[in-house]
C-alpha cells in the first residue's frame, strides 16, 4: 500500500477540486491568459491602444473642422475608450470559441470536467480587466492631448452605470459566444460587420438621441447604448440635455439586460453546445 | 495559348481572392456585409455632421468629407489587401510556402490579391457615392465631371496603394503574431494625415509636413477636384496649386514610395527565405 501511495502514477488525488471551487478555479484558469498572457506581447498592447487613438484623433479633428462644441470632444475620447470594450468583446468574446474550434481546443474544453459557463466567465472577467487597462490609456490620451474637462455629476451613479454595462456587454459576449460556435468561415466576416455597423448604432461619436427615436430605442439593446449615454450625461454636465432618457432609467434598464444577457447565455450555450455535439460541429474546421 | 509568368500569377491570384472574399456566404449576404460596412462607417460622419451642422449639406465641407471617406475605402481594401494575403496564406490556409515554390511571380501574386479587394472596394466606393448623390445632397454635375483627371487620378493612386501594400507585405512576412494591426495602423495614420475626412490646416502646424509627404493628400484632392471642382478649392490647404502641379507631386511621390515599396519588400523576403519565416505559423 505504501508502494502504492509514493508512486505518483498509481497514488490517488489528494484533493479533488468539484463543484464551486472547480467552477472558480476555470473562471481564473481562463481569465490568465487573458489579464497575465496578452500583456507579454508588448506589440499587441501597442496596437489595441493605437487603433483606438487613431479613431479618437481623427474624429476630434472632423468636430474641430466643424467648430464643434468642446463637449464633443470628450464625447469622441469616451466613444473610443468604450471602443475598445466592444473589440474585445466581438473578437474576443463572441469569436473565441470559435478561434478554439480553429485551434483544436474546443474538443478539448468540452471533454475537461468543468464548466463551459466557467470557461466563458473566466474569458470575460480577463478580457474586461485586460481591456480596461487600455481604455484608461485612450481615456489619459484623449484627455491631456485634446484638453477634455470632466464635471462628473455623481461618482456612485458612474460606477454603477459602468459596472452595469461591462456586465452586461460581457454577458451578451457570452451569448454570442454560443452562436458563434455554429458558424463556419462566416464568422470572421460577420464579427467584421458587427464593427461601423455597431459605432453608428450605440452612437460611439455622437450623443445616440440623434438618432431617430425607434432606431435609438432599437440600439439600446446594447448594452453599450445606454451605458454611454448615461455616462456622457453623467461626466459632462452639459450633456444632461441631449440625453437619450434619464440615467436612473437607463441603471435599471442596464441592469435588467446583465441579467437577461447572463442567464440566456447559460441556456444558449446549453444548447448550442447540444447542437453542436450531435451535429459534428465541435471539431469541424472549414476554411 | 502560353500566357507569361506575371500575368498569370496576378490572374489566378485575383481570382482566387475574389472567390476568398465571396464565396464564403450566398450572393445576398455578401451584397449586404460589402454595402452595410461601407455606409455605416459614411454615417456616422454624416450625423456627426448634421448633428453640428443643424443638416446644412450645401455647405462646401460636407462633400469634401463625404467624397474623401468614400474614396478612401480603396485604401483599406487595396492597401491592407495586399498585405493581408501573407497573414491569410501563411497563417489561416497554410499556402504561402506552396506558392513560393511554385513557378509564379510572389509579388505579382500578392497585387493579385489586393486586386480582388480592389473589386469589391470599388463597389462600395460606388455605393457610397451614389447614396451622397441621391439622399445627401452631394452635387456632382456629370457633365462637368473632369472624367481624364478623374481616371489618370484614379489609376496612379490604385497603383500607388497596391506597392505601398506590397511593403506592408514585406515586414508582415517578417513580423509574428500581429495578425493585420500594421495594415490596420497605417491604413487608420493615413485616414488622419491625408485630411481624408477634414481640411490638413485643422491639424496642429507641427503634424501637417507629414500629410504633405504622404501621396494620398494629393490623390484625394485631385479626385475631389476631378468630382467638384470649386467645392475642393474652397480649402486653403492645397488651393494655390492647379490640378497640373497637384498631379505632378502625386506621381513623383508615388514613384518614389513605389520605389522604396519594392526595395523593402526585396529585402524582407530575401531575410524571410533566409530565415525560414515563409511557413512560420504564429498566429493560429
Amino acid at each position: 500500500m505504501d508502494n502504492l501511495n509514493s508512486n505518483p502514477l498509481t497514488r490517488p488525488y489528494s484533493r479533488k477540486d468539484i463543484g464551486w471551487r472547480l467552477f472558480l478555479k476555470t473562471i481564473i484558469a481562463r481569465s490568465y491568459p487573458r489579464i497575465v498572457g496578452q500583456q507579454r506581447e508588448l506589440s499587441w498592447v501597442l496596437f489595441e491602444i493605437l487603433l483606438p487613438m487613431f479613431a479618437v484623433c481623427t474624429y476630434v479633428f472632423v468636430y474641430r473642422a466643424l467648430n464643434a462644441p468642446e463637449e464633443y470632444i470628450g464625447f469622441v475620447v469616451m466613444g473610443g475608450a468604450m471602443t475598445a470594450f466592444w473589440l474585445n468583446v466581438l473578437w474576443s468574446m463572441s469569436s473565441q470559441l470559435y478561434w478554439e474550434k480553429q485551434q483544436g481546443n474546443l474538443q478539448l474544453y468540452i471533454i475537461a470536467p468543468n464548466s463551459m459557463m466557467a470557461i466563458l466567465l473566466g474569458m470575460a472577467v480577463g478580457g474586461m480587466f485586460a481591456t480596461l487597462l487600455r481604455a484608461v490609456t485612450v481615456t489619459i490620451f484623449g484627455t491631456l492631448v485634446f484638453s477634455v474637462k470632466f464635471e462628473i455629476v455623481s461618482y456612485l451613479q458612474l460606477f454603477a452605470v459602468f459596472t452595469l454595462t461591462m456586465i452586461a456587454l460581457y454577458g451578451m459576449g457570452m451569448m454570442m459566444a454560443s452562436a458563434f460556435l455554429l458558424f463556419g468561415r462566416e464568422a470572421w466576416h460577420i464579427a467584421n460587420l458587427a464593427q461601423e455597423p455597431i459605432f453608428l448604432a450605440s452612437g460611439f461619436f455622437f450623443p445616440i438621441k440623434f438618432l431617430p427615436f425607434w432606431v435609438a430605442a432599437g440600439a439600446s439593446l446594447l448594452p453599450l447604448t445606454l451605458g454611454m449615454d448615461a455616462m456622457r450625461q453623467l461626466v459632462f454636465s452639459s450633456a444632461t440635455s441631449i440625453g437619450f432618457l434619464d440615467v436612473a432609467t437607463e441603471i435599471w434598464i442596464l441592469a435588467g439586460l446583465a441579467v437577461l444577457f447572463i442567464v440566456a447565455s447559460k441556456y444558449l450555450l446549453a444548447y448550442v453546445e447540444k447542437l453542436a455535439v450531435r451535429e459534428g460541429r465541435i471539431t469541424e474546421s472549414r476554411r | 495559348m502560353q500566357t507569361s509568368t506575371s500575368w498569370r500569377s496576378f490572374r489566378m491570384a485575383a481570382w482566387l481572392g475574389w472567390v476568398i472574399e465571396s464565396n464564403w456566404t450566398d450572393p445576398f449576404l455578401f451584397a449586404v456585409y460589402s454595402i452595410v460596412k461601407p455606409l455605416s462607417g459614411a454615417a456616422i460622419l454624416v450625423i456627426m455632421y448634421g448633428v453640428i451642422t443643424e443638416g446644412n449639406f450645401g455647405s462646401a465641407l460636407f462633400p469634401y468629407i463625404y467624397l474623401g471617406n468614400a474614396f478612401y475605402i480603396y485604401v483599406g481594401a487595396v492597401m491592407t489587401g495586399v498585405s493581408w494575403a501573407v497573414v491569410d496564406d501563411r497563417e489561416l490556409y497554410k499556402t504561402l510556402k506552396y506558392m513560393y515554390i511554385a513557378p509564379i511571380n510572389i509579388p505579382l501574386y500578392l497585387l493579385g490579391r489586393g486586386g480582388a479587394r480592389f473589386v469589391v472596394g470599388s463597389i462600395a466606393v460606388l455605393i457610397t457615392i451614389l447614396t451622397g448623390v441621391f439622399f445627401l445632397n452631394v452635387k456632382i454635375n456629370l457633365a462637368e465631371v473632369n472624367w481624364g483627371l478623374f481616371f489618370v487620378s484614379l489609376t496612379i493612386g490604385i497603383i500607388m496603394l497596391a506597392l505601398i501594400g506590397l511593403m506592408l507585405a514585406g515586414f508582415t512576412l517578417v513580423t509574428a503574431r500581429h495578425e493585420g494591426f500594421i495594415g490596420e495602423a497605417v491604413a487608420a495614420a493615413l485616414y488622419i494625415f491625408s485630411g481624408a475626412v477634414f481640411p490638413l490646416d485643422v491639424l496642429p502646424e507641427w503634424l501637417r509636413p507629414v500629410g504633405y509627404f504622404m501621396p494620398t493628400t494629393y490623390w484625394l484632392e485631385l479626385l475631389r477636384r476631378s468630382l467638384v471642382g470649386e467645392v475642393a478649392n474652397a480649402f486653403p490647404t492645397l488651393s494655390q496649386f492647379s490640378n497640373l502641379e497637384i498631379l505632378g507631386v502625386m506621381i513623383g511621390l508615388s514613384i518614389l514610395f513605389g520605389l522604396v515599396s519594392i526595395w523593402i519588400f526585396k529585402i524582407c523576403d530575401h531575410i524571410a527565405r533566409e530565415n525560414g519565416m515563409i511557413d512560420r505559423t504564429t498566429n493560429y
